[in-house]
């Protein structure tokens, strides 16, 4: 065991697979030699080689289009986009290629690549590098979405990401690479040493895909969240008192339902919460199945805690950004309604 | 200020051709053959800056092979080509018709640009990767495919191949070196230079081929292809099939005014060549020099093979709405099964008899391949791929919604 940030938890795991798989190849712009503008594959080219770990243009449709045709080949691509804001040039090739590629030719070709992004806010980065494109993902069939929130799950779901025969989209919530925030902005960053799960095993494991965590047990009401509104969403609790379970989804989709539909049925009140736009936003289809499946258990109406639907703002970043404070609130109203 | 300046005006790039105007040519600026200078083949892309606005010929008006590209191939294999060539003609008009008899929800046809496909899966080997766009089912033919096979994936029957996923003609034979087709259009330009630089990063000798039109050379994921090919000198031609049209969208909508198709590929560093699409031996030629310099090592090759769409884009077009109806017949480049039928001829290795037999004998195969395709089902008749087969993969294994998805449309 090693105490590891996000970032280190990251590049641990690419490291685990390009040692053990020869067919793994990363690329991405600026993470050859640089290591990238997070730092997630500092020291991979120096150890792999130019051939196994490089730089690409600038050009996302590029980079999604050689790792469809490596796949193709027999690779196992893990390509960059060194924010999930750049990746709508390669979209196309996400959607029409990767996702459906087993499909259309009926197993004759696959496209096993693993697409990692920083998404998510909370570094006024503005309305180019704050976005959670989540949705636009796990929309589109064929594809896995995945979103970590801590640094053990970060380096187990990665790796069981490269290792999976779909195409992945592995967002990796940048504001929590260096330690988790709650949203309190204000006071000093905490950093991944101080918590539990920066303890990540050294070698090869995998957290299986498919699969939430019960973050944290409770009995009044059901948290369903993913990535840094974990954290926020702990600080809710904590702060409110109130004595919430909250799933981490770690996969988006194709997601455990059945963690979730256990959880709301115990507790009968459902809080939904996202960094991502509202409208049409994941929680839309969350709150739909927990309708579909939990209706006779609910004893609130489905509440939803999401980004405002606007662009990302640069200057009111923290108006905009669904503190620990607004989803207190939605707890309290869900309990007391 | 004293000068005045009229009023600025939007320049629409017009064909030459429209139904009932005068076809004109002369934009194509069409080489007599064997003209064009034949570089080594480790020449630098730059020097290939006058290739890429002349024209690559060997096959002159009288049938007789000329020039610096002329290959050295046996009649056999000329005869070879003749013959997949003849058969992909055959095969596109019985299906065409096969479609107008709702066998087949839609059909497009490689009419007019036969030559390209199949000689250059001829010039290629085995197994280098082609990523073809609709147009090239002469690389299946050339490749020996079974045309069983490739029926059932046009009667979307219950041997269809990719179990009816995919409307017909988007066929994925990897067992012949065929990448899955996308539909849309320009995608698989790019995979192929990442098939390429997967190659060159295994150490294999295996090459990819990536195929365009004319009319997606517009599309990023041509640009894209073009900057990551030459920016890894990754081991892949990159061909253009300039057939003049892009449904009813003349060539220059797509840029082919100003500058040619194949002027793009020097201008990103990559070797270029304007070949003669009509020309089997020329396609021959041109292509085993690219491949030569995927296969040493020497980077990829861009190719813009001039011919002409013969046919309608697809069985849901009228050409003659939009271009002149004899167009073809006048197109300086002509026909390439009768081009090399001329040659073969000239060398004394064909006859009249022998063509006419061949064709009887391709006919007969085709018209069998036919009824055995139509044994399986066809759209119209069923039967259809099962289906419960729609929920399969989406997913290497099927997730829980997707199962609960089948039980509940009662599959």
């Amino acid at each position: 065991m090693a105490t590891m940030t996000m970032v280190q938890a990251i590049r641990s795991a690419l490291d685990v697979m390009l040692a053990r798989d020869e067919n793994v190849v990363v690329f991405g712009e600026d993470v050859g030699y640089f290591g990238g503008v997070f730092r997630c594959t500092e020291g991979l080219q120096a150890k792999y080689g130019t051939s196994r770990v490089f730089d690409t243009p600038i050009a996302e449709g590029g980079i999604v289009g050689i790792a469809v045709g490596m796949g193709a080949y027999g690779l196992r691509p893990v390509a960059e986009i060194q924010f999930a804001d750049y990746m709508y040039p390669g979209y196309d090739q996400i959607v029409s290629a990767a996702a459906r590629l087993r499909y259309r030719s009926a197993g004759d070709f696959i496209a096993p690549l693993t697409i990692r992004m920083p998404c998510g806010g909370g570094i006024y980065g503005g309305q180019t590098h704050s976005q959670s494109p989540e949705v636009l993902f796990t929309h589109v069939c064929g594809l896995r979405t995945v979103m970590p929130s801590n640094p053990y799950d970060a380096k187990g779901l990665l790796i069981a990401s490269i290792e999976c025969n779909d195409p992945v989209i592995f967002l990796e919530p940048k504001r929590i690479y260096n330690g988790p925030f709650d949203g309190h902005h204000e006071r000093p960053v905490v950093p991944w040493s101080a918590h539990r799960l920066s303890e990540v095993p050294e070698g090869h494991y995998t957290v299986p895909l498919e699969s939430a965590s019960i973050y944290r047990p409770g009995s009044q009401l059901t948290v369903i969240t993913y990535g840094t509104m974990v954290w926020v969403s702990e600080a809710a609790a904590n702060e409110t008192g109130i004595d919430a379970e909250i799933i981490d989804l770690r996969s988006l989709w194709p997601l455990d339902l059945k963690a979730i539909v256990d959880s709301v049925k115990k507790t009968g009140r459902c809080v939904i919460v996202h960094e991502a736009t509202r409208s049409s936003g994941f929680g839309a289809e969350l709150a739909a199945l927990v309708q579909e499946h939990c209706f006779y258990h609910l004893e609130a109406p489905i509440e939803r805690v999401t980004g405002w639907d606007t662009p990302y703002p640069h200057a009111q970043e923290w108006a905009y950004f669904p503190g620990p404070q607004r989803v207190g609130e939605a707890f309290k109203r869900t309990v007391e309604a | 200020m004293t000068q005045s300046y009229g009023p600025l005006k939007l320049h629409v790039p017009e064909p030459a051709e429209r139904p009932g105007r005068e076809p004109d040519f002369s934009y194509l600026h069409v080489k007599p053959a064997g003209e064009t200078r034949r570089p080594p083949v480790d020449a630098l892309p730059s020097e290939t800056s006058d290739l890429a606005y002349a024209l690559v010929r060997v096959l002159d008006d009288d049938g007789r092979a000329v020039g610096p590209w002329k290959p050295d191939l046996a009649p056999e294999f000329l005869i070879h080509g003749l013959r997949a060539m003849m058969t992909l003609r055959v095969y596109d008009a019985r299906m065409l018709t096969a479609q107008r008899q709702k066998k087949m929800s839609f059909y497009m046809q490689s009419l007019g640009e036969e030559a390209i496909s199949v000689s250059h899966a001829m010039a290629l080997e085995p197994d280098d990767m082609c990523f073809p766009t609709y147009r090239q089912q002469g690389i299946l033919i050339a490749r020996g495919a079974n045309l069983v096979d490739m029926m059932c994936q046009l009667f979307s029957n219950s041997r269809d191949p990719i179990k009816g996923r995919q409307m017909p003609i988007l066929h994925s034979f990897r067992k012949h070196g065929f990448f899955s087709l996308a539909g849309n259009l320009g995608t698989q330009y790019i995979q192929a230079v990442g098939w390429a630089m997967a190659s060159a990063i295994k150490g294999d000798t295996r090459i990819a081929s990536a195929w365009i039109g004319d009319g997606s050379t517009a599309e990023p994921d041509f640009h894209n292809a073009l900057t990551f090919a030459a920016v890894y000198q990754a081991p892949v031609i990159l061909n253009v099939v300039n057939n003049q049209w892009a449904i009813s969208s003349f060539q220059f909508i797509a840029g082919g005014e100003a500058t040619t198709f194949a002027a793009r590929g020097v201008g990103n560093g990559i070797a270029s060549l304007r070949v003669d699409g009509n020309d089997f031996l020329a396609v021959h030629a041109a292509s085993k020099w690219a491949i030569e310099r995927a296969r040493r090592g020497l980077g990829p090759t861009l190719i813009e093979w001039i011919t002409y769409r013969a046919g309608a884009h697809s069985t849901a077009d009228d050409p003659t709405k939009y271009r002149p109806a004899d167009d073809w017949a006048r197109f300086p480049l002509g026909d390439p099964v009768k081009r090399l039928k001329q040659h073969l001829i000239a060398i004394g290795a064909w006859s009249e008899q022998r063509h006419e037999q061949m064709q009887k004998e391709i006919e007969e195969t085709v018209i069998a391949a036919q009824k055995e395709a139509e044994s399986y089902g066809t759209l119209a008749t069923g039967p259809l791929p099962s289906s419960a087969l729609m929920f399969e993969d989406v997913y290497e294994t099927m997730p829980e919604h997707l199962r609960r998805q089948k039980q509940q449309a009662g599959f």
